[in-house]
């Protein structure tokens, strides 16, 4: 079995600061993660990699630095990596980026396509069921549990607003994968020793096969209108309580702020 | 001179700090409390490879550098002293004197199964009238034939009462003095070895520290580690990299100081304003900082120079001098700045001074360290 999974280096917005002029990000000195539902998408693929002997290819746009990301995902596991990096990708929205990924993946064989969810700096959740609809593949997002029968069939857990479905897709398929599906393992001591020694694939917009205006800003429709800083809110209290009690806790407490 | 980590060292740090703060620190108090030997953590070590960084890969180890080594030390330190001595005496004492002196079959038959944290090794050189004075070694190995044939005993042995393997030193033959004493390689469940009572300790108390004894205790032959007559060197040379351990632990303790003491000055408020304001606070931190600093660039020295295969061991006797003894100051002001919420097990730098304060002693006093750095000097 291949397969192929996208990954994004991201801020890690837990040690974002906002400037308290212009209500932007502070971007200086914060640390990239890898995007932890992508972490997921990993996790699960090189678990199918130890029980089945997949092969492992991990895929990331964007600039050159964004390799930091491939070389944990090598010391996690990966067996291959490729960096889609070219100014001509620079500007993306979610449809330009998806259609270079998708271009990307074309180029390789593949029986499994793997995205997270969505990335903790934009939280579109649409980059991976994009992908999906360039490559025709069928797709299943917000995947909590998946299993194989060995041969063709992936048995899949989804999570829905209000619980779960059970569905089955043969290969070849994308999911999109929640952080929460499983634990992400550490990297292993000899993977970071070796994973510098691994080559990474650069591939810019001449090695794959979609038209200039569908990549980078011309590619992209989405034009950002404004950008605002969300109203801090309170971490708010919980209250482990049988019914009874937290509906007469609740009514109090509208009670004492006047809404009721 | 390059004072930049590697990149593969970048990753490395970024990998154990997470394990250090997800894995043991959230265990660290009670490990303390209980006195509870995180074995646990340490088979979760093996699985990543932190019982084996140093070791080759041809033989279960991960290939990795003493500088990531000293790193691992250090940051799991910094969140609980014991979980650091476990790896520092597994690592340094027992697999590194057999990487380093053990024979072919010796390395194949011991070294995958230690660096995978399948076992956990110790070292037995200490006995209760051999502590500093390490050449006055009562216990005797007689060679009868296809066999040595083991009296006496060890104390203060880290790892004991965990470990599988345990390399031991002993007297083969008196007349010949520190030429006469030689390395063994002995495994739990020999018959006539028998592990003693465990040490009650007023830190580290994770750590299980006992007594070996050997009572007409057979050992193969084969199971002779370096050659015969050699074992004194082979012992000083294992505590010269066991220094480096032992400093990085030293170093990870004042630094996990240092965190507790930086946020909780924030926070704390007297006379109106954070104790940070007041530049008594602002001056012994800056000084306890820089010291601190110091430390760490002794110990990667020290750990840079093992690695290039340069003589290390004033390097490693600087390092644990200095970064033990900056333990012990900076975890008793952290103390101090704590008032008496530092004096109660609520914070956890009551237990960081408890854990200091062995670094001075263990692997060589802070006496022994000025006499080999003085040594070497005046030679």
């Amino acid at each position: 079995m291949k397969i192929v999974v996208c990954i994004k280096q991201v801020p890690d917005t837990t040690e974002v600061k906002l400037d308290p002029v212009t209500g932007t990000l502070i971007r200086e000195g914060v640390p990239s993660i890898m995007n932890p539902d992508d972490k997921g998408g990993l996790e699960l693929a090189l678990e199918l990699k130890d029980k089945y002997n997949a092969e492992v290819t991990v895929i990331t746009m964007g600039p050159m630095q964004a390799e930091a990301v491939l070389r944990e995902a090598f010391a996690m596991g990966a067996d291959k990596a490729i960096l889609l990096s070219d100014r001509k990708f620079a500007g993306a929205d979610t449809l330009a980026t998806s259609n270079a990924l998708a271009g990307a993946i074309r180029t390789l064989e593949y029986d499994l396509v793997i995205t997270g969810r969505q990335a903790i700096d934009g939280d579109t959740a649409q980059v991976g069921p994009q992908i999906a609809e360039h490559l025709d593949l069928p797709q299943v997002s917000y995947l909590q549990n998946l299993k194989y029968d060995g041969k063709k069939t992936f048995t899949i857990k989804k999570a829905t607003e209000d619980g779960y479905q059970i569905v089955e897709v043969d290969s070849p398929c994308l999911v999109t994968v929640l952080a929460s599906a499983n634990e992400a393992r550490y990297m292993s001591v000899r993977g970071i020793v070796e994973a510098f020694d691994k080559p990474v694939e650069v591939m810019g917009a001449d090695k794959i096969q979609v038209d200039e205006s569908k990549l980078g800003l011309k590619g992209s429709p989405t034009k950002v209108k404004k950008a605002f800083t969300k109203g801090v809110k309170s971490a708010g209290q919980v209250y482990e309580v049988d019914t009874e009690e937290a509906v007469g806790i609740i009514i109090s407490k509208l009670k004492e702020k006047f809404i009721i | 001179m390059d004072f930049s980590l590697k990149i593969e060292e970048e990753l490395f740090l970024q990998m154990i700090r997470e394990f250090a703060e997800k894995e043991v620190k959230p265990f660290a108090a009670e490990i303390d409390e209980l006195e509870k030997f995180p074995i646990e953590i340490a088979h979760k070590m093996g699985k990543i490879g932190i019982m084996g960084i140093p070791v080759p890969v041809q033989y279960g180890g991960q290939g990795g550098s003493n500088q990531m080594y000293s790193m691992a030390v250090e940051e799991l330190s910094r969140v609980c002293g014991t979980t650091g001595v476990v790896v520092s005496a597994h690592t340094s004492l027992c697999v590194a004197p057999i990487m380093e002196n053990g024979t072919e079959e010796q390395k194949m038959k011991y070294l995958p199964k230690l660096a995978s944290g399948e076992w956990i090794g110790a070292f037995g050189l200490t006995e209760p009238g051999a502590g500093t004075d390490a050449a006055l070694q009562q216990t005797v190995a007689v060679d009868a034939g296809d066999k040595y044939i083991l009296n006496g005993s060890k104390i203060f042995i880290t790892n004991a009462g965990f470990a599988h393997v345990y390399v031991v030193i002993a007297m083969t033959d008196k007349s010949q003095g520190t030429r006469g004493i030689s390395a063994f390689i002995v495994e739990r469940g020999t018959p006539g070895f028998t592990i003693g009572k465990e040490e009650k300790k007023l830190g580290i108390r994770g750590s299980s520290t006992c007594e070996l004894i050997f009572e007409n205790c057979e050992i193969p032959k084969e199971n002779l580690l370096g050659k015969v007559g050699k074992g004194f060197g082979l012992a000083m040379k294992t505590l010269d990299g066991g220094r480096i351990g032992i400093a990085a632990q030293a170093l990870g303790i004042a630094q996990g100081a240092m965190d507790e003491t930086v946020k909780y000055t924030k926070e704390r408020k007297q006379f109106g304003k954070s104790i940070a304001k007041f530049q008594n606070t602002q001056f012994q931190l800056a000084d306890m900082e820089t010291k601190v600093q110091a430390s760490r660039l002794l110990v990667r020295h020290a750990a840079y120079k093992k690695d290039k295969g340069m003589p290390y061991s004033v390097e490693a006797a600087m390092a644990k001098l200095f970064a033990s003894e900056t333990s012990m100051e900076v975890t008793t002001k952290a103390i101090q700045f704590h008032g008496g919420y530092g004096y109660t097990r609520e914070y956890p730098v009551e237990r960081m001074f408890r854990d200091a304060k062995i670094t001075e002693i263990y692997e060589g006093t802070s006496e022994v360290q000025r006499m080999v750095i003085s040594g070497n000097l005046l030679k």
